[in-house]
C-alpha cells in the first residue's frame, strides 16, 4: 500500500527524445528570429517615439571680453528671449539638431577680436560643441570669434510624451489622419461595393467569360501600387489624354490616392468576397423559391447574411491596405499629407525620426484595430461553416447575365485600361510631343534611380526571399503546428507569427532603422546589406504565407508523427518524405507569393536600401520623384512582365510537379 | 520478441496512473497487468479515458502519475520513439504519397536492414495480410478495408512486442469490419503479440478479446473475460453499457430475497441490509416464459403491454399490477409467442431464475 501511495504521488516527468530536443531547439531559433525580426525594431520604435530632444538654453552661460577684462555672466535662456530667437518652437528638436551659439549675438563677427567664454551650468545638460567635441563639464571653456562661429548647443535627451503633444499641436501633421482615414474610408467604401458585384456575378450567374473576368480582376496583384498612380498621372494629369473627364478637378489630391488605391486594392477584396459567396448552401436558395421570395428579399435576406463575415473581413483588409499604402499617395498625393507619405517626409525630408516614430505609432493603431476585429471575425466565421451544405449551381437567367456580363465588363475594362496606359506611356518616346514608339524609356542606365542594375537587385531580393522565406516559414509552421509538448514555446511563436499582419510596411522599415542603425547592435553590419531588405520583405509577408503552411499541415493526418515515432524514423525523416512532398503545392504558394510580393514593396524597403541595393520598385519611386515619369512607368511595367512570368512559370511547373510526383492524389 | 522476465510476471503493468489535463481528470489511478500473447480490449463509451491510457501506454501523452512496466523496464517517462510498440489509427495515418510497400517499409528502413532482407520482410506481410498484388498502389486507390491491412502490415513490420489498435474498425462499413475483426484475431493468434485495442463497440471487444477492461469516467469498472462481464457484470454502469438489461427498483426483502412490486424473488442479495433499496438487473433473454408454472419458484403473473418484432426473436414489454407500475422486457422467440398466443393485453406466468438476478445499490447507475 505504501508502495501504491508512492507511486501515485510522483508526478512523472517525461524523458525527452533527440526529436524533441531538436526540435525544441529549432523553436527557440524561430522564437529569436521572430524577436530579432519583428519584436524588437518595434520596441525600439516605440520607444523612440517618446524621445525628445531640447535645447536646455538655461543651463548654458556665456562671458564677453572686449579687450577689458570678462563681462557679466549671461544665461543663454534669457538672452535668447529677449533677442526673439529663442521660440518655444526652436526649443524642440531632433537628436541631430543643433544651434548656433553665435545667433545669441546679433553684433557677431568672427573676425572681430572680442573673446568668448562658455560653460555648462549643469552637467546633466545636453552640452555643447566646439573644435569638434561636445563639452559636458561645467568649467569655462574660452574661445577666438573665429572659433565661436563652430560653437553649437546640442539638445538633451528626454523622454515622455512631449512628441505625441507636439504632434497633436502640429495642425500641418495632425490633419492627415483626418486625410488618412478619409482616403481609406472613401476607397474602402467604393472598393467593397464594386468587388462585391463582380464577385457576385463570378460565382452566382451564368455570365459569359467568367474565367477572363476573374484572369483580368487579379493583374493589380502584379503590379506595384505605384503603377496605377503613374497611369492616372498620364490619363487625368495636366497633360492627360482624357483630363476633361474630371471637369476642371485635379487628380493630384484625394480623387487620384482613391482611384489609384481602388485599383491596387480591387484583387484582395474580390479574392475574399469570391470565397464568401462561393460557400453558399443551395438548400437555404431552394427554400426561398419554395416560400415564393422575391428576389430582393432572397438577396437581403440569404446572400448578404451569408456573405457577411467575408465582407467584414475585406471591409478591413482594404481599409488597412489602403490607409497604409505609401505608393498611390507619393506619386499622386500631391499637397494632400496621408500619414503614410508623413513618415517619410518626417524621416527622409526631415531627419525627424521621433516624428516619424510617432506618426507609424499613429498609423499602427486603425491597422492594430482592423487586425483585431478581424481576427475576431474569423474566428466566428469558421463555426458557422456547415459540412453538410450543398454547393448552389447557378442557373441562366438572360437579363442578369447579361447585365452582369457588362458591368463586370466595364470594370475589366478599366482594370485593363489603366495597366495599359502604363504599358503605353512606357513605349512613348517623348510624351506628349513625340508620340512614335520607341524602347527608349528602358534603357534604365542612363536615367538615375539605379538603372538596369537596380531591377537585377529586386530579381535577387525576391529570389532569396522567396527561398529563405518559405524555408523559414514552412518550417516554423511545422514546428507550430506538428510540435509535441512545449505548449509555452509554441504559444508564444504562435503569437508572434500573427504580429507582422498587423504592422503596416512603413512602419517596420522605420522600425529596422531604428534598431538595425542603432551603434550598438552586434546586427550592425547587415543595414545597408541586402540582407536586411530581405530580412524586412520575409517579416513584412510572414504571417499570410505562416496561414497557407498551417492551413495545408493541419489537413495532415494529426497521427503521421505518432506512427513515424513508434517506428523509430527521427521527426527529420518524416518531415522530408512525407510532410514536405505532400504538402508541396502549399509550398509552392508561399514562394509565389512572397516572389511576387517582394517584387512589388515599395512601403518597408524605401527607408532600407542603399545605393549598392536599390530595387526596382524604389528605382519607380526615385525616377518619378526626378520627374522621369515615362522610364518610371517602364520600370513599374518591368516588374509587372516579371510578377506575370513567375507566376505563368509557376502555374506549369505547379501542374508538371503534380502530375509527376502527386500521382497518388488521383485514384 | 521480448526481453526475458521472470514466469509469473505480466508483460505489461500500469499500476496507478493519472493523467489530468488542466482541471479535468481524465485518467484517475488506473492499475492492470496485462499478459504476454494476451488480446486486451478497453471499452467504454466516449470520454472514458480509454484513448487516453492507450496513448500513455505509447508515450504519445505521458501520465501525470504513475507507472508504467513494459517486458520488467520502466517505461514511463520515455518517449514514444524509445518504446517498443507498433501503433494502427482509426484513420490508419498511412503515408498517402508512398506506395504500400513504401509504406509497409519504412519502419524497417529506419533500422539500416540491408535492402534484399527489407524487400524479404515487406513480402512475408504483404502475404500475412493478404495483399499480395497490391504492392505498387497507392493509399488512395485501396479500399477501406485494405488499407486497414496496410496499416496492420507497416505496424507489425519491425515485430515489436506490443501491439496498439486505435479503434481500427470503427471507420469501416458493417460487412467489412466484421470479416476484419475474425481476421485480426486469427493474426493476433499466429504472431502470439500483446494486443491493447481501444473501442466503443461492445461487440467488437465481446468477440475479440481474451480480457476486457471496462472504463467509465477515468476509472476502470471491471476487468475480465468477455463471459464473466456479460454475467457477472461487477457495477450497474458495466450492467448496463454491455447488452441489454433491464433495471428495476425494488428492496431487500430479506437475506437472499428481493422485493420488486408485489413479486418477492429469491436471488443473491450479497450481504445487503433487509430493507435497502436496490437496482434489480436482469437480462432480457434470462426471463424464461415456456412451461412456467404458478407456483414455481420464482415465477409470476405479468401482462404483456407491447409486442417488438425483431426477425428472430420478438421483444415483449411485460408490465401488470404485480410488477407495481414498472416495466421488464423479455426477448422471446418467435415460435414461444405463437405457442402461448401472446398479445397485447394478455397475461403470461413467466421466472427469472435465481442465479440471473442481480442487484446493485440504488443510485448506482
Amino acid at each position: 500500500m505504501a508502495e501504491a501511495a508512492a507511486i501515485a504521488a510522483r508526478p512523472v516527468r517525461a524523458k525527452l527524445s533527440r526529436d524533441d530536443i531538436i526540435m525544441r531547439g529549432a523553436m527557440v531559433v524561430l522564437a529569436l528570429f521572430l524577436l530579432v525580426a519583428i519584436v524588437l525594431p518595434l520596441y525600439f520604435m516605440l520607444s523612440k517615439s517618446f524621445e525628445t530632444y531640447t535645447y536646455r538654453f538655461e543651463s548654458i552661460e556665456f562671458q564677453v571680453n572686449d579687450g577689458d577684462g570678462w563681462g557679466e555672466t549671461l544665461n543663454a535662456l534669457t538672452l535668447g528671449q529677449a533677442l526673439g530667437v529663442v521660440t518655444p518652437e526652436r526649443m524642440v528638436t531632433s537628436n541631430g539638431g543643433r544651434f548656433q551659439a553665435s545667433e545669441f549675438f546679433p553684433d557677431f563677427s568672427f573676425r572681430s577680436p572680442r573673446l568668448y567664454r562658455i560653460r555648462n551650468a549643469q552637467e546633466d545638460a545636453g552640452g555643447f560643441m566646439v573644435g569638434g567635441g561636445p563639452v559636458f563639464h561645467t568649467e569655462w571653456v574660452e574661445v577666438t570669434s573665429n572659433d565661436f562661429r563652430r560653437v553649437q548647443i546640442r539638445p538633451a535627451l528626454s523622454t515622455g510624451v512631449d512628441n505625441y503633444i507636439a504632434y497633436v499641436n502640429t495642425p500641418s501633421l495632425f490633419f492627415s489622419v483626418y486625410n488618412s482615414l478619409f482616403i481609406a474610408v472613401t476607397t474602402t467604401v467604393i472598393v467593397i461595393g464594386l468587388a462585391f458585384f463582380y464577385a457576385y456575378a463570378l460565382t452566382r450567374t451564368c455570365m459569359p467569360f467568367k474565367m477572363l473576368f476573374r484572369v483580368i480582376a487579379l493583374i493589380p496583384i502584379l503590379a506595384p501600387s505605384l503603377l496605377p498612380a503613374i497611369s492616372l498621372v498620364y490619363l487625368f494629369g495636366n497633360q492627360g489624354i482624357i483630363r476633361e473627364l474630371l471637369m476642371g478637378e485635379r487628380i493630384y489630391g484625394p480623387i487620384g490616392i482613391v482611384i489609384g488605391s481602388a485599383f491596387w486594392t480591387f484583387p484582395h477584396a474580390l479574392m475574399i468576397l469570391v470565397t464568401a459567396l462561393s460557400i453558399s448552401d443551395a438548400r437555404l436558395y431552394e427554400a426561398a423559391v419554395a416560400l415564393r421570395t422575391s428576389k430582393l428579399r432572397t438577396f437581403l435576406t440569404i446572400t448578404l447574411p451569408g456573405a457577411k463575415y467575408g465582407l467584414i473581413s475585406a471591409i478591413f483588409v482594404v481599409f488597412t491596405l489602403v490607409i497604409t499604402d505609401f505608393g498611390v499617395p507619393k506619386v499622386i498625393g500631391g499637397q494632400y499629407n496621408v500619414l503614410a507619405t508623413d513618415i517619410y517626409k518626417q524621416v527622409i525630408g526631415q531627419q525627424n525620426f521621433q516624428m516619424g516614430a510617432v506618426v507609424s505609432v499613429v498609423l499602427l493603431l486603425p491597422a492594430v484595430v482592423a487586425f483585431i476585429v478581424d481576427r475576431i471575425v474569423q474566428r466566428k466565421q469558421v463555426a458557422l461553416l456547415s459540412a453538410r451544405a450543398v454547393p448552389l449551381q447557378p442557373k441562366p437567367n438572360r437579363r442578369v447575365d447579361i447585365g452582369m456580363g457588362i458591368y463586370c465588363g466595364v470594370v475589366a475594362v478599366v482594370i485593363v485600361g489603366i495597366l495599359g496606359m502604363a504599358f503605353w506611356a512606357s513605349l512613348i518616346k517623348f510624351w506628349p510631343y513625340n508620340m512614335s514608339l520607341s524602347l527608349g524609356n528602358y534603357n534604365f542606365d542612363v536615367m538615375d534611380g539605379g538603372g538596369w542594375e537596380a531591377y537585377g537587385n529586386s530579381i535577387r531580393m525576391a529570389l532569396y526571399t522567396a527561398v529563405f522565406g518559405t524555408m523559414i516559414i514552412f518550417s516554423g509552421a511545422y514546428l507550430v503546428e506538428k510540435g509535441r509538448g512545449f505548449e509555452f514555446g509554441r504559444g508564444v511563436i504562435q503569437f508572434l507569427v500573427i504580429l507582422p499582419l498587423a504592422v503596416p510596411g512603413m512602419v517596420l522599415g522605420l522600425a529596422y532603422i531604428f534598431f538595425f542603425n542603432h551603434p550598438g547592435n552586434p546586427l550592425n553590419f547587415i543595414y545597408g546589406s541586402m540582407a536586411i531588405l530581405v530580412l524586412c520583405t520575409i517579416t513584412h509577408f510572414y504571417t499570410v504565407s505562416h496561414l497557407t503552411a498551417a492551413t495545408a499541415l493541419k489537413q495532415m493526418d494529426p497521427e503521421f508523427e505518432a506512427v513515424s515515432a513508434s517506428l523509430k524514423a527521427p521527426f527529420y525523416r518524416t518531415f522530408a518524405r512525407i510532410t514536405v512532398p505532400v504538402c508541396l503545392p502549399a509550398i509552392l504558394d508561399v514562394s509565389i507569393y512572397l516572389f511576387v510580393n517582394a517584387m512589388t514593396t515599395v512601403s518597408a524597403v524605401v527607408f532600407l536600401y542603399s545605393t549598392d541595393t536599390t530595387l526596382a520598385s524604389v528605382a519607380v519611386l526615385n525616377m518619378d520623384d526626378a520627374g522621369d515619369i515615362a522610364p518610371a512607368a517602364a520600370m513599374a511595367m518591368m516588374i509587372v512582365y516579371t510578377s506575370a512570368g513567375v507566376r505563368l512559370l509557376h502555374a506549369l511547373l505547379t501542374r508538371g510537379l503534380q502530375r509527376r510526383t502527386q500521382a497518388w492524389r488521383t485514384r | 520478441m521480448t526481453t526475458d522476465k521472470q514466469a509469473g510476471e505480466p508483460y505489461l503493468r500500469i499500476a496507478h496512473v493519472i493523467k489530468k489535463f488542466a482541471a479535468f481528470t481524465a485518467l484517475n489511478d488506473v492499475s492492470i497487468d496485462i499478459d504476454e500473447g494476451e488480446f486486451v480490449c478497453f471499452l467504454g463509451p466516449s470520454g472514458c479515458g480509454k484513448t487516453t491510457l492507450l496513448r500513455a501506454i505509447a508515450g504519445l501523452d505521458i501520465q501525470t502519475n504513475g507507472r508504467i512496466e513494459q517486458g520488467g523496464q520502466d517505461i514511463s517517462a520515455l518517449p514514444p520513439s524509445e518504446r517498443d510498440f507498433g501503433i494502427v489509427f482509426q484513420s490508419y495515418a498511412l503515408f498517402p504519397n508512398l506506395t504500400v510497400i513504401r509504406n509497409i517499409a519504412y519502419g524497417l528502413e529506419n533500422r539500416k536492414l540491408p535492402r534484399a532482407e527489407i524487400d524479404k520482410r515487406v513480402r512475408e506481410l504483404l502475404e500475412l495480410v493478404g495483399l499480395t498484388g497490391q504492392e505498387d498502389k497507392y493509399p488512395a486507390q485501396l479500399s477501406g478495408g485494405q488499407q486497414q491491412r496496410v496499416a496492420l502490415a507497416r505496424a507489425l513490420a519491425t515485430s515489436p512486442g506490443l501491439l496498439l489498435l486505435d479503434e481500427p474498425l470503427s471507420a469501416l462499413d458493417a460487412r467489412v469490419r466484421v470479416h476484419l475483426r475474425h481476421e485480426i484475431k486469427q493474426l493476433q493468434n499466429r504472431l502470439g503479440v500483446t494486443t491493447i485495442m481501444v473501442t466503443h463497440d461492445q461487440e467488437e471487444a465481446l468477440t475479440m478479446a481474451d480480457r476486457i477492461v471496462v472504463m467509465n469516467q477515468g476509472v476502470i469498472e471491471q476487468v475480465g473475460t468477455p463471459m464473466e462481464i456479460y454475467r457477472h457484470p461487477a457495477t450497474a454502469f458495466v450492467a448496463d453499457f454491455i447488452g441489454k438489461m433491464n433495471f428495476v427498483d425494488g428492496t431487500v426483502a430479506a437475506a437472499g430475497r428481493v422485493k420488486l412490486g408485489e413479486v418477492e424473488l429469491s436471488c443473491d442479495t450479497d450481504g445487503m441490509a433487509s430493507g435497502a433499496p436496490v437496482q434489480v438487473a436482469v437480462r432480457p433473454e434470462d426471463i424464461i416464459a415456456r412451461g412456467v408454472a404458478a407456483d414455481e419458484a420464482n415465477a409470476f403473473e405479468a401482462t404483456v403491454e407491447d409486442l417488438e418484432f425483431l426477425g428472430s426473436s420478438l421483444r415483449v414489454d411485460l408490465a401488470g399490477e404485480n410488477l407495481g407500475g414498472q416495466r421488464l422486457t423479455a426477448d422471446l422467440s418467435v415460435n414461444l409467442m405463437r405457442e402461448l398466443a401472446l398479445e397485447p393485453g394478455h397475461g403470461v406466468t413467466v421466472r427469472i431464475p435465481a442465479e440471473r438476478i442481480r442487484l446493485y445499490a440504488a443510485g448506482g447507475t
